[in-house]
């Protein structure tokens, strides 16, 4: 799963990339700094794992107030 | 008796014991609880979630720590009616634990701010604040990488109707929206702030105004579990010399106090 800030929430550690990048000649415009987690989940189907996953978000994995998330599941 | 203040330990705490000598010098029983304990002391006045860096700050400040055993206790306590405070850290995991509202993200310009600073005291009615007066000013350390206090705007609004901003830097500090330094719950028993109340608590190491608000929570302590001090004849009497420095403390905050 990709946790990243969401839209239009200030994501500093993605700006001070961003400055480094530009620093050191690259033309980059924004930069948003997120984290992937990679989780072994036991499940009856894909389906399941990733109402699981989802249940684990609200839970712990993310915070809805300041991340969105995206799950991708493999079998 | 002296009131009993639990003060939580989790690993990657620091200011635990700070904040239980603070509470002891106020006339507390301050008592260190260790993360995994599923209960409180009995006869718990109040809960203090000390600062640090809880589980190494891992996923975000404070997730990791909310899912604790202690912290099922911490949540009965507080839908009881207990007086909970969180200081920094202890802030954060309040935040993740959904005991109060918002979050804490990474300060906005990513500088680590350890300096003094001036907060503005929102509201002087809570039973954190109330040795305080309306609009004072306290001079309290913050010492964080990560006390950008966040809500969205629907939010933030809300917070502001039903007056949950108990405290604000008197100017901007770390990006926190609105400048918010410390806000409570709906029922007003539960404050989270950035800065450290227990690192002021004696003019000796240059700032007192930080007993202010520690000696307001030892109060909240004593009223919140009557049951242990009515059960002792000598209520109120135990460290009288403590006790006394804290009830010479009222909202002047001149600063004088501990070292009486």
């Amino acid at each position: 799963m990709l946790v990243r800030p969401k839209a239009g929430i200030l994501d500093p550690q993605g700006e001070a990339v961003g400055g480094s990048l530009r620093k050191l000649g690259f033309a980059v415009g924004g930069a948003r700094v997120g984290r992937l987690i990679d989780l072994e989940v036991e499940a009856a189907s894909a389906e399941d794992a990733r109402t699981q996953v989802e249940r684990m978000c609200q839970e712990l994995l993310a915070n809805p107030l300041i991340e969105s998330v995206e799950i991708e599941v493999q079998e | 008796m002296p009131p009993r203040v639990a003060v939580l330990v989790f690993p990657g705490s620091n200011d635990d014991r700070d904040a239980a000598w603070a509470l002891r010098a106020l006339g507390a029983d301050a008592r260190l609880v260790w993360h995994a304990e599923h209960e409180l002391p009995p006869e718990t006045g109040a809960v203090v979630l000390p600062g640090g860096f809880s589980y190494g700050d891992y996923l975000r400040c404070g997730a990791i720590a909310r899912s604790a055993n202690v912290m099922d206790a911490v949540r009965r306590f507080a839908n009881e009616g207990g007086p909970v405070l969180g200081i920094c850290n202890g802030f954060q995991i309040l935040c993740e634990a959904g005991l109060l509202p918002g979050v804490l993200r990474p300060n906005r310009d990513l500088e680590f701010v350890c300096r003094d600073v001036a907060l503005r005291v929102e509201r002087a009615d809570t039973i954190f604040t109330r040795r305080c007066s309306d609009g004072q000013r306290l001079t309290i350390p913050v010492k964080h990488g990560e006390g950008c206090w966040f809500a969205d705007q629907e939010l933030y609004a809300e917070l502001e109707a039903s007056h949950q901003i108990v405290l604000r830097y008197a100017e901007d500090c770390n990006g926190s929206v609105g400048d918010v330094a410390g806000v409570c719950n709906d029922a007003g028993n539960v404050l989270g702030l950035m800065p450290h109340p227990e690192h002021a608590v004696d003019p000796l190491l240059g700032r007192a105004d930080g007993a202010l608000l520690l000696a307001a929570l030892v109060d909240a302590a004593r009223e919140h579990a009557p049951a242990s001090a009515a059960a002792d004849s000598t209520t109120g009497q135990a460290s009288p010399s403590a006790v006394g420095a804290a009830q010479g403390l009222r909202g002047d905050g001149s600063g004088r106090a501990l070292a009486e």
